[in-house]
This record gives C-alpha cells, sequence and structure tokens, in this order.
C-alpha cells in the first residue's frame, strides 16, 4: 500500500463513518420525519445543506473539468446553476412555503384541483431525478475507480451498493445533519488544492482573484488567463477565454435551462418547506446561494489552472527557442511521465496510444488543419491521448476526471489528494441520497398514499418508498454504464426536463390565477413531450446506445433546432409549456373561485401554518 | 384584510421582482453573453471584463439580488401588516 493509498483509504473511511454516524444517530421514525426534518431548521443550516444537497457530482467533480476544456463557453454551467437561485427565491420559495405542504406534486394536485395534474408532475419529477442520478451515478464511478484502482464499471457497481445503503438506511431528517457535514467536507476539499494551485502559479492565495492575476512562473510579466489562451491556441485549440460553446443562442438558451430547471428539480423545492417562516424561506434561498458561490466562483480557477498545469505536463514549452506554434513545444517521454498519468491509466478514463511508434505523447488539437500541418512536418500522427467509452477511444481526457486529477498533476501533499476524493463521494452521495428521497416521496407518498391506496399504513408507506429507492439505484446505475455524457451534462438534461415540466406550472400557479387544471396538464405533457423527443433523438431512446433517431434527411441532423443543442433544449420546451397552458386555459372554463382564493392565500404570508399532509 | 389593501401588497410585490429581475437579466444575459465581445475589450485586473461577468460578477450579483428581495419584502410584509407572528 503506498502512502497515497493510506491517505487515502484513511480520509475518505473517517467521513464516511461520520455521516453513517449522524444518519444512525438522527434515524427517521415518523414519515413527516422521513420526509421533511421535523420544523426546526435554521435557515443558515438549512441553506448549508441544501448547498451540500445541490452541490452534486456535476459541480464539484465535473464542472471544473468541462470549464478546462470549453472555456468562456462553460459559463452556462456558472450562471445557470446560480443564477436559478434567484427565480427560486424571488417566484417559488415563500409562496411553496406559505402553502404548507410535503411534496411538490401535492401543490400542483392540490393547486390545479386534478388528480391527473398530480400524476403527471409525479412522472416528470421522477424523469427528470433518475436522470439527474445517472449524472451522479457517473461521478461516483470516477471517483471509485480511481480510488479503489479499477476499471469504470466496477467503481460504478461498488458505488451503486454505498448509495444505497446510504440513502435507505436514514430519511431526511438524517440527512439534513449529514449533509451539513458533507458540505463542511466538500467545500473544504475544493478550495484547499484551489488555494495551494493558485499560490503556486501566481502567489495569490485567493483563487478568485489569482485567476486575474499574473503568471508568476513565466516570470509575471503575462497575465495567467493571457498565457492559457497563448499556450491552448499554439496547440491548435480555440481560444479559452472566448471560445463559445455552440453559439450565442445556444449559450442564451443553455443557462435559461438551467436556470429555471434550478427552480423546478423537486429535491432543492422540498428543502423550503422545511424552514419555519415565509421569512426563512426567503433568507434559506440567499445562505444556500452564499454556500454554493464559494464553490462556483472558485471552479473557473480549478478549470483553468488545471487546464494549464495539464497542457503543460504533457507538452512542455520550450522557453528558448524561436519556433512558432506546435514546433515549441516538446512531447514528453510515456516512461517518464508522473504517476497519476499510468492511474488514471487503469481505469479508462485516460488512455494513450502511440501512434506514431516513438515512445512520446503528442497532445495537440488533430481536428485543425493548420495545427496538423505542423504535426506532420514533426512526425506526429495525431495526438495520442484519448479516453475508453465502451471499446472505442474518444480523444483528450474524460472531462470528467479534472477535478480529481488536479492535486495530482500539481505535485499536492498526498492528504490533499485523498481528501479531494472524499469531498467527490460527498457531493455525490449527498445529492444521489437528496433526488432519491425525493423520487420515493412521489411515489409512495404521491403516487401510493395519495391516489391509488388511499388507506396505506405509515409502515407500508415507508417501505414503499424505500422499495422505490433501491429500485431507482438500480435503473440508474445500469443507464450510468453508458451515460449521455460527461456529468454534468447528463445533470443538464435533467434541469432541462425539470425546466419544461414542473417550474412553468409552479410559476402559473402562483402568478396567474385564471390557470386551470386542463391547461396546466396540456402544458406540462406538451413541454416534456417536446423536450424528451428532441433529447432522445440525439442521445438514443432512454440513453440506450443505439437507440437515436436523428433524420438529417428530414433536416433533423444534430442540434437540427436552431442549433440549439439537447442540453440547452429545456429552454424550449419550458417556452412551448408555457404558452400551451395560456392557450388551453383561455380556451376551457376557468378554476373554480375557491381555487382563486387558494391563490389570493398562497400570496400572503401571514397564516401560514406547519407542513401538512392530507 | 381588504381586497384593496390585499391587492396593493401584491402589486408593490410585482413591483419589485420587476426590478430585480431585469438586474438579473442584464447582468447574466446581457453583460454575461449578448455584450460579452465588446465588453472583453475591456479588462478588470488579468480578466476580460465579459468573461468576468460571465464566469464571476454575475453570481455575485445573484446573491446580492437574493438578500436585497428578502430584506425588502420583509420590510413591506410588515408595512402591509401581513408578516407572521
Amino acid at each position: 500500500m503506498t502512502a497515497l493509498d493510506f491517505w487515502t483509504y484513511g480520509v475518505v473511511g473517517a467521513t464516511f463513518l461520520l455521516y453513517i454516524g449522524i444518519a444512525i444517530w438522527a434515524r427517521a421514525s415518523t414519515t413527516g420525519e422521513f420526509y421533511v426534518a421535523g420544523k426546526g431548521v435554521h435557515p443558515v443550516a438549512n441553506g448549508m445543506a441544501t448547498a451540500a444537497d445541490w452541490m452534486s457530482a456535476a459541480s464539484f467533480i465535473s464542472m471544473a473539468g468541462l470549464i478546462a476544456f470549453n472555456g468562456y463557453g462553460a459559463s452556462v454551467f456558472l450562471m445557470g446553476w446560480t443564477g436559478g437561485y434567484v427565480l427560486l427565491a424571488l417566484l417559488l420559495a415563500p409562496y411553496l412555503r406559505k402553502f404548507g405542504k410535503f411534496t411538490v406534486p401535492e401543490f400542483i394536485g392540490d393547486r390545479y384541483y386534478s388528480q391527473a395534474a398530480r400524476i403527471v408532475a409525479v412522472i416528470c419529477l421522477i424523469l427528470a431525478s433518475i436522470t439527474y442520478v445517472i449524472g451522479q451515478m457517473k461521478g461516483i464511478g470516477v471517483a471509485f475507480s480511481r480510488f479503489l484502482e479499477t476499471s469504470y464499471e466496477m467503481g460504478l457497481y461498488i458505488g451503486m451498493g454505498i448509495v444505497f445503503i446510504y440513502a435507505v438506511l436514514g430519511g431526511m431528517k438524517g440527512i439534513t445533519y449529514t449533509q451539513i457535514a458533507q458540505y463542511c467536507v466538500l467545500i473544504l476539499a475544493y478550495t484547499i488544492p484551489a488555494i495551494f494551485i493558485s499560490l503556486a502559479l501566481t502567489g495569490i492565495p485567493i483563487p478568485q482573484i489569482g485567476l486575474g492575476g499574473n503568471y508568476a512562473p513565466g516570470g509575471g510579466e503575462i497575465s495567467l488567463l493571457a498565457k492559457l489562451d497563448q499556450v491552448v491556441t499554439e496547440l491548435g485549440f480555440k481560444q479559452y477565454t472566448t471560445q463559445v460553446m455552440g453559439s450565442t443562442l445556444n449559450m442564451f438558451a443553455y443557462t435559461l435551462s438551467l436556470m429555471i430547471g434550478t427552480a423546478g428539480l423537486p429535491h432543492v423545492i422540498i428543502r423550503f418547506f422545511t424552514v419555519p417562516k415565509v421569512k426563512d424561506a426567503r433568507y434559506s434561498a440567499g445562505w444556500a446561494l452564499v454556500f454554493i458561490a464559494l464553490l462556483y466562483t472558485t471552479a473557473p480557477a480549478v478549470g483553468a489552472m488545471a487546464r494549464l498545469n495539464f497542457t503543460d505536463t504533457l507538452m512542455v514549452q520550450q522557453t528558448e527557442t524561436t519556433e512558432q506554434g506546435l514546433a515549441a513545444f516538446e512531447p514528453q517521454p510515456y516512461d517518464e511521465l508522473p504517476s497519476w498519468f499510468k492511474n488514471w491509466e487503469k481505469t479508462g478514463l485516460l488512455a494513450w496510444q502511440d501512434l506514431n511508434d516513438d515512445g512520446l505523447v503528442q497532445y495537440y488539437n488533430d481536428t485543425n488543419e493548420a495545427t496538423v500541418a505542423e504535426a506532420e512536418a514533426l512526425g506526429f500522427k495525431g495526438s495520442e491521448v484519448f479516453h475508453r467509452s465502451g471499446d472505442s477511444l474518444n480523444p483528450g481526457p474524460d472531462r470528467d476526471i479534472m477535478v480529481l486529477a488536479n492535486p495530482e498533476i500539481a505535485q499536492l501533499p498526498n492528504w490533499v489528494i485523498a481528501l479531494v476524493v472524499a469531498g467527490g463521494l460527498a457531493a455525490a452521495l449527498s445529492t444521489a441520497a437528496g433526488l432519491l428521497l425525493a423520487i420515493s416521496s412521489a411515489i409512495s407518498h404521491d403516487l401510493l398514499k395519495g391516489v391509488f391506496a388511499k388507506g396505506i399504513s405509515e409502515k407500508n408507506e415507508l417501505m414503499a418508498g424505500r422499495i422505490a429507492m433501491a429500485g431507482a439505484i438500480v435503473v440508474a446505475g445500469f443507464l450510468g454504464l453508458n451515460p449521455p455524457g460527461f456529468a454534468a451534462g447528463t445533470v443538464a438534461i435533467a434541469f432541462g426536463l425539470a425546466a419544461s415540466s414542473i417550474f412553468p406550472a409552479l410559476m402559473m400557479g402562483i402568478f396567474y390565477k385564471k390557470m386551470n387544471n386542463v391547461g396546466a396538464v396540456a402544458g406540462m405533457l406538451a413541454g416534456i413531450t417536446v423536450t424528451l423527443f428532441y433529447v432522445f433523438q440525439h442521445k438514443g431512446i432512454f440513453f440506450i446506445p443505439g437507440t437515436a433517431f436523428l433524420a438529417p434527411e428530414l433536416g433533423m441532423g444534430p442540434d437540427w433546432f436552431f442549433g440549439i443543442s439537447p442540453n440547452a433544449f429545456g429552454a424550449v420546451g419550458a417556452i412551448v409549456n408555457f404558452i400551451v397552458a395560456f392557450v388551453v386555459a383561455k380556451l376551457t372554463a376557468p378554476p373554480p373561485e375557491h381555487i382563486q382564493h387558494l391563490v389570493e392565500d398562497v400570496r400572503v404570508p401571514r397564516g401560514s401554518g406547519e407542513a401538512t399532509s392530507h | 384584510m381588504t381586497p384593496e389593501k390585499r391587492s396593493a401588497y401584491w402589486k408593490a410585490n410585482l413591483w419589485l421582482l420587476t426590478i430585480l429581475l431585469i438586474i438579473w437579466f442584464v447582468v447574466s444575459y446581457g453583460l454575461g453573453i449578448l455584450l460579452v465581445e465588446p465588453l472583453n475589450n475591456f479588462s478588470l485586473g488579468g480578466y476580460p471584463l465579459g468573461f468576468w461577468f460571465a464566469q464571476q460578477g454575475s453570481i455575485y450579483t445573484f446573491l446580492v439580488l437574493i438578500f436585497v428581495y428578502a430584506w425588502q419584502m420583509n420590510r413591506l410584509d410588515k408595512k402591509f401588516d401581513v408578516d407572521e407572528t
């Protein structure tokens, strides 16, 4: 066992004992506690737990990797996943707290006086949540595969087992307190390496400022971002600070989809039912964003610095040379690469193939014609860094390894590397648990108790919830073997589904008194249908490989709708939802008098009681 | 509570929402996406300005917006006497 293994097992083991200890100590005993953790959760504590719940493998493990390789284009994740909190705080949280029910489908069912609306909401919620869990499974698989030095698939199976034990043991109460512990672990794990790396590259300890600082190893004459722009463009990649994701329109839609998805995801909304007062619901959203922003404003520095270090380790830029472009870099011999490269090769998420048999690792953009011409003159036969997916080799490293590999690449001490693994697992586990709880309450509380088996006992309701959780883990795990994208991309699809279905129904339920049952149901169905159609068309039906049905001959090639990518399509789905709901509501009977009074009542804070069940 | 007072409270709420959401939109979609290229001609430390808004500035603005909203709404609740006791 190496020193690094020792540290990793030690830190991961210690944090797990802590979470499990808290979960057992606070084991849920009644259904009320299982779902919403009693009442006495302070806004700051609730904000911290919401932040842990919210920041998943997508935020922790995946996002900075996508920033590293998409530069400015990945701003959609940064703005999308924080700006949604403004919508949540201003448009939903206080009103849903006043309404005082346990689950999102319950609100929709009551507001639209319709069991059909409730069932449609449950289905949309389950689709979005399962897709979200697939993204978590990808992250958990990556973390476990590296930590246990095994293949990604094996890492995923082990992760499924851990998530199962973890989520089924405690309800929300256990989760609220464990999530506070998890937030502390994950934020330390994220910021400590960032501080070290920022110090090394810029001499500035605060990463948010370091990213705007000067590149110290080069003598401090050029800013870090300018240096990065120069290195990546010479290797044939797009300029870091200006590369867009698709097009400006696509970035606009992508950001919008993530923002309104944030405000439509059940496991986050449910958090605002647990605070004592409407006033607290408003502040809770703010506190949640404070804790989230700590990570989100650090991520751009992590991404940029990881890209620079990664590139610099493989292709060393010559200082005393008059050469320009690719010729100014020296590829390194494979045998002399640091151990992180070989460790990650074991997972299949990083791979090297010596295309020109020179024992050196060439890494550049071999789809850029100008760079390819330079490469041929140097005797390169293509970029040699890949990642495996199934049996195929894809160019570049798997983006989801960047955050975990970052401290190793930067040669930080072993305890920091171990802490990052523990943080990644904390992020993935806490979100997976929160989502699984939302899925289980949707099935046991909304479908069984609310619709199909009204007389069900509390004990059986809890049992049904746990079976639903187990089922969801198995489904998400198997779909996670062939995820529809990197973790953050997969999660973005989940947001699109929530954006196109749940958010418009909630918002119109509060702000448009005349919205009726038929309109809301038609809107949700239309929104999620167009979004699912577009996503499945690109990524396969239920993401099963080989079932994509793009039809370029009908004008339906990749991103055929105005260049909008499937990950960003939730914005279009939401607009369809709003329009369909509005038109249908105009053509059908307005909601009854008592529902309109209910809406007026929800708009005023006074008189909010405890959350109640039917 | 009279219907007039109720509707005045709601109007004040909507007015506040509108102002805050305009700022929300302008900073993220405006400065961070649509106007990013012209803004990148300016810089903030080593950051191109548009890039800074997209990856840092918008997030700080969102934080301020939520706390301003919570603070103003609590004042409004008291003024219209609809706050929780």
